[in-house]
């Protein structure tokens, strides 16, 4: 009853690898797996001299930090702010419709930003042009795309992982609570020595998982919102996304390759890396 | 103390409220603005521009998606097709490998979980996983390779697993077994029947993936008659902001035939309709099957 899975990954994960040999090879679509030229290591040479892979990781690991902490952070301060409402329906309702950007597709998350903020007829433009402003051109402000990229990472997640934070304030005991109050602790310091703390093991275990797939970007985020708009690459373009546009726009397959086989090695690297001190310091929290 | 006391959670309480109702406008609004834009006329947004209440109210969106409606019912049959089949089959799937790996008396479940579990610490990349696909497997164009690649995600068999796990106790498979069930009956007619919650929230997760799947499509189909919903509606508004970039930096409109503002933000709405109505009901499940699967850890 397990043969569908194994076999599964393998053909989903595991013949894959065997193709990360094309990263050596000057591979057209032609030519099949061993009779491509071997170049060695030129792809990766060429990646790393024109700068291309040093951009691209530090792009996509920025933005990750970016989502990771940000994201915590303000799910954490939401979670604790909306356990504290008191308005049952109005509680339900609100922790609903900050959930509902997950649900949609980030084609639609496109749609949106389309509709602010295209030159013409744009809302934002729209606004501006009320208030006697110039219209901006945000297509051409590459600065700006930061912001936006991890805005619309917060709207589109932030209800999830509130989720997930809210039920494991909802599962502290209020024993601990009461006893704070009668020792005279105001609310703020009720929530800083015992809620904060107490969040702690769920958020190291979500960073932890986080931290482990920091290579791979929100693929879907970034393209949706940035497509092939070449101004923007230089702020904006991730491993994920060039490689995509490697294989799909400019057919450098074995470029993409190489770029791939190097995301998925430093991941790599990086997970274990991470594990090894996680289990140093608490055995716990380890990964595997 | 108490006055203090009182005062504290006063303040609190404003910045709750405030901060909860300023994150959900937050969240509502987008929507706002695609629904007004698609209740537009289209002539007003060009004009004028988007606005969060129709400036001149009009069906005309509405009615060019659907006067023309072959090409969104086919795509939408697609995306329906494509998530069920894919939603079920994956289910089966998933529970089986996860009651598998949750059985103790199972020798190799560590060496199993390694193997499945690996995949997400290293892979191929892409492009060889796209030439497998294409060359190796011959998905191109066919519906197959719109619902294999989803089937099955590591993560999701590992919550399955433990999910089957908290939900069935250890003593119900023996006493089963000396029932004289098989491995599949007890499957069949015990676990599945126990982890319903479970199956409930790997299922919703599955149904969106496929539901909201673009990707896949982007990459293997070339006919538009096997196009999933999310990518027609990419295409509908890409070609358009396309057309009209180029038309802006050229000083020529490119307008003729291309789908209007109006039309593309109705059509937006037409393809989230389905989750927006269905919202309310799955959201439930999904906050409960997160919530328990977040305390499992």
């Amino acid at each position: 009853m397990l043969l569908p899975a194994l076999i599964f990954f393998l053909l989903n994960a595991y013949f894959p690898m065997i193709g990360v040999y094309y990263a050596f090879t000057q591979f057209d679509f032609n030519s099949s797996l061993f009779n491509a030229p071997f170049v060695g290591l030129r792809n990766f040479e060429f990646l790393w001299k024109s700068g291309t892979l040093l951009r691209l990781t530090l792009n996509t690991i920025g933005y990750n930090l970016a989502f990771i902490f940000l994201g915590n952070v303000l799910a954490i301060v939401c979670a604790i702010l909306l356990s504290e409402l008191r308005i049952k329906w109005f509680k339900k309702l609100t922790q609903s419709i900050m959930f509902l950007p997950y649900f949609v597709s980030f084609v639609i998350l496109s749609v949106i930003v389309y509709n602010v903020f295209n030159y013409e007829n744009g809302f934002l433009n729209t606004l501006l042009a009320q208030f006697g402003a110039d219209p901006v051109d945000v297509y051409n402000k590459p600065v700006v795309w930061i912001f936006l990229i991890i805005l619309f990472y917060l709207w589109k997640n932030l209800g999830y992982s509130m989720v997930i934070y809210l039920a494991s304030i909802t599962g502290i005991s209020e024993e601990y609570y009461e006893a704070a109050k009668i020792d005279g602790a105001h609310i703020f310091q009720r929530i800083w020595y015992i809620t904060v703390p107490m969040l702690k093991s769920t958020f190291v275990v979500l960073l932890l998982f986080s931290l482990g797939s920091i290579m791979k970007g929100q693929f879907d985020l970034f393209y949706q919102l940035i497509g092939n708009n070449g101004v923007l690459y230089n702020t904006t373009d991730i491993l994920d996304t060039y490689v995509f546009r490697s294989l799909k726009v400019t057919f450098d397959i074995g470029m993409a390759t190489a770029a791939g086989l190097y995301q998925s090695l430093f991941g790599f690297v990086l997970i274990m890396t991470v594990n090894y001190i996680i289990r140093k310091i608490n055995d716990d929290y380890a990964l595997f | 103390m108490q006055i203090k006391d009182d005062k504290y959670t006063k303040i609190l309480q404003i910045i709750a409220y405030v901060v909860v109702i300023l994150g959900s406008i937050a969240c509502l609004l987008p929507f706002l603005l695609i629904l007004s834009a698609s209740f537009s006329a289209n002539e007003s947004i060009i004009k004028d521009g988007y606005h969060l209440i129709p400036a001149k109210f009009s069906l005309e969106g509405y009615k060019t998606v659907f006067r023309f409606p072959d090409e969104v019912l086919r795509a939408y049959g697609v995306t329906f097709f494509t998530t069920i089949v894919g939603t079920t089959t994956g289910l089966f799937l998933m529970t089986m490998a996860g009651y598998v790996l949750a059985r103790k008396d199972f020798k190799y479940r560590n060496i199993f979980s390694f193997y499945i579990y690996f995949t997400t610490l290293f892979g191929g990349g892409l492009v060889p996983w796209y030439i497998m696909m294409t060359k190796y497997l011959h998905m191109t164009d066919s519906y197959m390779a719109l619902i294999f690649p989803g089937l099955m995600t590591p993560f999701l068999i590992i919550l399955m697993k433990n999910f089957i796990r908290s939900a069935v106790p250890e003593e119900l498979f023996e006493s089963a077994k000396i029932d004289g069930a098989g491995d599949f009956k007890i499957y069949w007619r015990i676990v599945l029947q126990l982890s319903m919650p479970g199956i409930a929230t790997v299922g919703l997760f599955l149904a969106l993936h496929y539901w909201n799947d673009w990707f896949t499509s982007s990459l293997f189909i070339n006919d538009p008659h096997k196009y999933q919903l999310q990518f027609h509606l990419y295409n509908v508004i890409n070609s358009a902001a396309f057309m009209a970039n180029m038309g802006a930096g050229t000083g020529v409109s490119l307008g003729g035939d291309l789908p209007t503002e109006s039309t593309k933000m109705a059509m937006a709405i037409v393809v989230t309709g389905p989750i927006l109505l269905l919202y309310p009901f799955i959201q439930r499940y999904f906050v409960k099957g997160l919530t328990i699967g977040a305390v499992k850890g």
